[in-house]
């Protein structure tokens, strides 16, 4: 696919006009520091794709590398049908926007958006300048200088910057870092709001697993150089396949089990002197009778009773015996840290529907969920991987 | 009680007139040059006062060949300026973006002038013209010129240069800018303050330079300091304090016209 | 939808690295280029009259017969034998020089960078524009300011200032021209500039949050300066000593115009040798000698203040 200099005023274009970007063994070496290891990689077109992960996982190197800022080790690049891999930025389909925006201080709004234009030789930008200035709305603005806009408006500013050139991909670099929590909320849906409007392939990267699940179909996690596990944001939270997923994207917890038997569709572990089941399709280990397991379970699928309540809790349910250690009321749900004997620190959320006033720190509860939001993960891992330490 | 108040008011303000009087010093002999460019002084020097004229003020280029001393030195500043700059600027930039092996000894031989009395310079590169045989003048000036400059530019531009975000340069190859373009649009612009105070400050070390000139000046080659310092020796005409002055207020000017212009260019944007 | 698999680490992969190519080769070439004509010039007119000037030193000869390479060392023993007095001078009064700079420029450099509030560019002007007017111009204008029959020489002397000043050598009794005091007070006044900008520059820096603070901790403010401030400020202080010194040590103008033959230092000698001697070898060899100790004094200063960011 070319890009198309002539190409129509209408910033809403055709909704197929993102490229594909497949990345093929690639890897990158400084010295002796792996930051990306070799990895391949198919982003389709048009899609909303995140590169999620701590800092330092080798995600803003692979974003550099679609971009032609960083040279690859190995591998090869390819966008839509062409191998960029030798291609300097300036002559890539490709736009980015950067990390703290790095807008021209020297150029105003309306010279920073027409730069790429310009670059190309178009001589009547104006009627796609101000086009592009309406959909990120600063229309009103085309003569301020970068420094005299708020965070926010820099932001679309550099949006508006990569997006005017028709990028068949464009990369965001932690787009949205350096705003503040309502401000960003309120870019990540225009965001994609953006992106649903234009059809262009977003590749983004990000640290922060809630703005990847808002705004991404396919979320891949990176970790160490590598791509730890990827799919659209539900089944990666519903399905990790390792600690460090179950870990890194919103909480789990974890309980170091032992196979015992199977039935039917499921696992029957052991924990201590209690009993749970495990679906053996949510199973990302396959274990044999008698080889440990992890099991897990996110904080919102379990349901606390008090002690005394122990009789009403049905049959059929996993069930796990503890004493609460903490509890904070957060509005909406509340809480609690509950000590069971084999698994230490386990985190219960409960919404505030009826709430139990005998809840409070030192009482006996039963903890209780429905078997099939169980998931197993192999327990040769490191069980506090991904962890966000406080 | 007042009186309490009154000291305790000076105490906290005593670093605020230490400051007031380190101004006073360092105005005073300007105040000085300006009154006495109006004096008719008694004899041949103009160091006490005698009475009021504007003679020096209607008659500026009277005096021997104290313009045609101040025509020399303005040339030798401006070529001194556009050559230092030129050569500074270059070497700046790859201090400030390169990666290469030899960086260490090209800091250090770029810090090493302004880390050596004029003098030492002056007198080893006379030495060295002297025994080349160079016919001492115009050009061994500049060269001289260029050379003590130089250290003033590179350190003003990499200091821009090094502030400068790399992803603007980066930014600007993601929007199809080529590595020339890459530079004329995004780094020239924005390393260009940098490059004016360099300029700046070459000119105004050209031009008020002695030492170095001295040791490095034919004999028919006379900057205006080197006047100034002859005149010192015979006697003082009035007309050198007219040219100070003028100087003076040329840069005053010069001051406050770029902040009016960057106060409106601020305003309209 | 998304396909992937990673590679295990250390597996070949099937595509060969990319080549460096020849532009990646043409482009490390390029900081060289860059530095080319500009330390070309360094090279030529900066370090070979440098090594010239310390093979002059060694020579012996005349201007009419030729210089020749001889290793006449005894050029170096008797010079500073006969001028010895003289670099002791210079670096005496380039010593009380900068100290003089450094205690009237903090005050103005802290007044601007934190007092001056929309006065600050004002004043900035005041202290730079000076600088305009030739200095020489400037250093005469002290004559005027300080001549036998002006107002400083008549207040000190009314107020017996001189009588003790002369005591100590610093002037002689009835005028203050031609004495030490005149000098040193036109070493002062010619780099304090040179001392003001790098003070002020460090001192802007300092974030006014962090006086709060220090106050807010229970510091006095002359306290909070002497922790806080002052420390942070160091390498202004050390880059705007050095700018200082250096240059006061090897002037020779201020003696030439505000002194008499007994307040003559190093500078003088080496201009008289060169430009009206005609002694090359002397010259070469007294200068040599003033920049080896000035690069002692300058080394042995930067450990002792312990900062290394002057650049």
């Amino acid at each position: 696919m070319t890009q198309q200099t002539t190409a129509p005023a209408e910033p809403q274009a055709s909704a197929a006009s993102g490229g594909a970007v497949t990345l093929t063994g690639i890897s990158k070496t400084w010295g002796d520091f792996t930051a990306v290891q070799p990895l391949d990689l198919t982003i389709p077109e048009g899609s909303f794709f995140a590169l999620l992960g701590a800092s330092g996982c080798g995600k803003t190197t692979t974003l550099r590398m679609i971009a032609g800022l960083e040279e690859p080790t190995a591998g090869t690049v390819r966008i839509g049908d062409q191998d960029v891999t030798g291609l300097p930025p300036h002559k890539r389909p490709v736009n980015t926007v950067f990390q703290n925006y790095a807008l021209f201080p020297h150029l105003d709004v309306y010279e920073n958006v027409a730069f790429g234009l310009r670059r190309r030789g178009i001589k009547s930008v104006k009627k796609q300048v101000e086009d592009m200035l309406e959909l990120v709305e600063l229309g009103h603005l085309p003569r301020r200088k970068p420094h005299q806009l708020s965070g926010g408006q820099q932001q679309r500013v550099a949006v508006a910057r990569a997006l005017i050139n028709r990028p068949q991909v464009l990369l965001l670099d932690e787009p949205l870092g350096a705003l503040d929590l309502k401000l960003r909320r309120q870019m990540q849906l225009e965001l994609k709001r953006i992106q649903t409007e234009v059809g262009i392939t977003f590749v983004h990267v990000t640290h922060d697993q809630e703005e990847a699940m808002t705004m991404a179909d396919t979320i891949a996690v990176m970790n160490a150089g590598r791509i730890e596990q990827l799919g659209a944001p539900a089944d990666l939270y519903e399905n990790p396949t390792s600690t460090f997923v179950a870990n890194f994207l919103g909480q789990s917890n974890l309980i170091e089990a032992q196979v015992t038997g199977s039935s039917g569709d499921d696992l029957l572990l052991s924990v201590g002197d209690g009993r749970l089941t495990l679906p053996t399709a949510r199973s990302a280990a396959t274990a044999q009778i008698g080889d440990k397991v992890l099991a897990g379970v996110r904080p919102e699928k379990i349901s606390i009773a008090h002690a005394d309540d122990a009789a009403t809790v049905p049959d059929g349910r996993n069930k796990i015996t503890g004493r609460i250690i903490d509890a904070s009321f957060i509005g909406v749900s509340t809480q609690y840290v509950v000590n069971s004997p084999w698994c230490p620190e386990f985190a219960v959320f409960a919404q505030n529907v009826e709430r139990d006033t005998r809840l409070t720190p030192g009482t006996e509860v039963v903890l209780h969920w429905n078997p099939a939001h169980t998931f197993g993960l192999d327990a040769t891992q490191d069980i506090e991987a991904g962890e966000v330490s406080a | 009680m007042i009186v309490l108040n009154w000291l305790h008011w000076i105490r906290r303000h005593l670093v605020v007139f230490a400051a007031i009087a380190a101004l006073f010093y360092m105005t005073i002999p300007n105040v000085i040059v300006l009154i006495f460019s109006f004096n008719q002084p008694k004899g041949r020097f103009n160091y006490s006062w005698n009475h009021f004229s504007l003679d020096a003020w209607t008659h500026p280029c009277d005096v021997g060949d104290m313009c045609t001393s101040v025509s020399l030195s303005l040339q030798i500043a401006v070529l001194a300026t556009i050559g230092a700059t030129i050569l500074g600027t270059m070497v700046a930039f790859a201090l400030a973006r390169y990666r290469f092996r030899g960086r260490a000894p090209v800091t250090g031989l770029i810090w090493l002038p302004m880390a050596m009395p004029e003098i030492v310079m002056g007198a080893s590169l006379g030495t060295l013209f002297l025994n080349m045989r160079i016919q001492f003048g115009f050009w061994t000036i500049l060269i001289a010129h260029i050379m003590f400059c130089l250290s003033f530019v590179v350190t003003a531009v990499k200091a821009r240069v090094m502030s400068m975000d790399p992803r603007l340069e980066q930014a600007a190859q993601d929007l199809y800018a080529t590595p020339t373009q890459t530079f004329l649009r995004v780094t020239l612009p924005i390393a260009a303050p940098g490059i004016a105070a360099g300029a700046l400050l070459s000119f105004a070390i050209s031009i008020d330079d002695f030492i170095i000139t001295q040791f490095n000046a034919g004999p028919s080659t006379v900057t205006f300091p080197m006047f100034v310092w002859g005149a010192a020796q015979k006697g003082l005409p009035v007309q050198v304090n007219v040219i100070g002055t003028l100087m003076f207020l040329v840069a005053v000017l010069c001051v406050v016209a770029g902040q009016l212009l960057g106060r409106t260019r601020k305003a309209r944007s | 939808m998304a396909a992937i698999s990673t590679a295990p680490a250390g597996a070949p992969t099937e595509t060969p690295p990319v080549p460096p190519g020849r532009a990646a080769r043409r482009r490390k070439l390029v900081p060289y280029w860059l530095l080319l004509p500009g330390i070309l010039w360094l090279l030529v007119f900066f370090v070979a009259p440098m090594v010239y000037q310390a093979s002059t030193s060694v020579q012996t000869g005349s201007l009419e017969t030729g210089y020749q390479v001889t290793w006449h060392l005894a050029t170096y023993w008797d010079a500073f034998k006969e001028y010895d007095l003289f670099y002791l001078r210079s670096l005496i009064y380039a010593g009380i020089a900068t100290v003089l700079c450094l205690a009237i420029g903090y005050p103005l450099a802290y007044t601007i960078a934190f007092k001056a509030g929309r006065w600050r560019n004002v004043l900035l002007v005041m202290v730079i524009a000076p600088f305009f007017t030739s200095f020489l111009i400037r250093t005469l204008a002290w004559k005027t300011i300080l001549a036998d029959d002006g107002i400083v020489v008549s207040v000190l002397d009314k107020l017996h200032i001189l009588n003790a000043t002369a005591a100590i050598g610093l002037t002689s009794s009835d005028r203050v021209l031609a004495t030490p005091l005149a000098v040193v007070c036109g070493l002062t006044y010619n780099f304090l500039p040179f001392m003001i900008l790098p003070l002020y520059t460090s001192l802007e820096r300092i974030d006014p949050r962090l006086h709060e603070a220090a106050g807010d901790l229970y510091a006095r403010p002359f306290t909070t300066f002497r922790k806080v401030t002052f420390p942070i400020s160091l390498p202004g202080v050390v880059a705007g000593t050095l700018l200082t010194f250096i240059p006061a040590s090897g002037d020779y103008i201020n003696a030439e115009l505000l002194g008499s033959p007994s307040e003559q230092m190093i500078g003088n000698v080496i201009q008289s040798k060169f430009l009206t001697v005609l002694d090359y070898p002397t010259a070469a060899a007294l200068s040599f000698m003033l920049m080896a100790v000035i690069l002692v004094i300058v080394s042995v200063y930067i450990r002792k203040a312990g900062t290394e960011e002057l650049v």
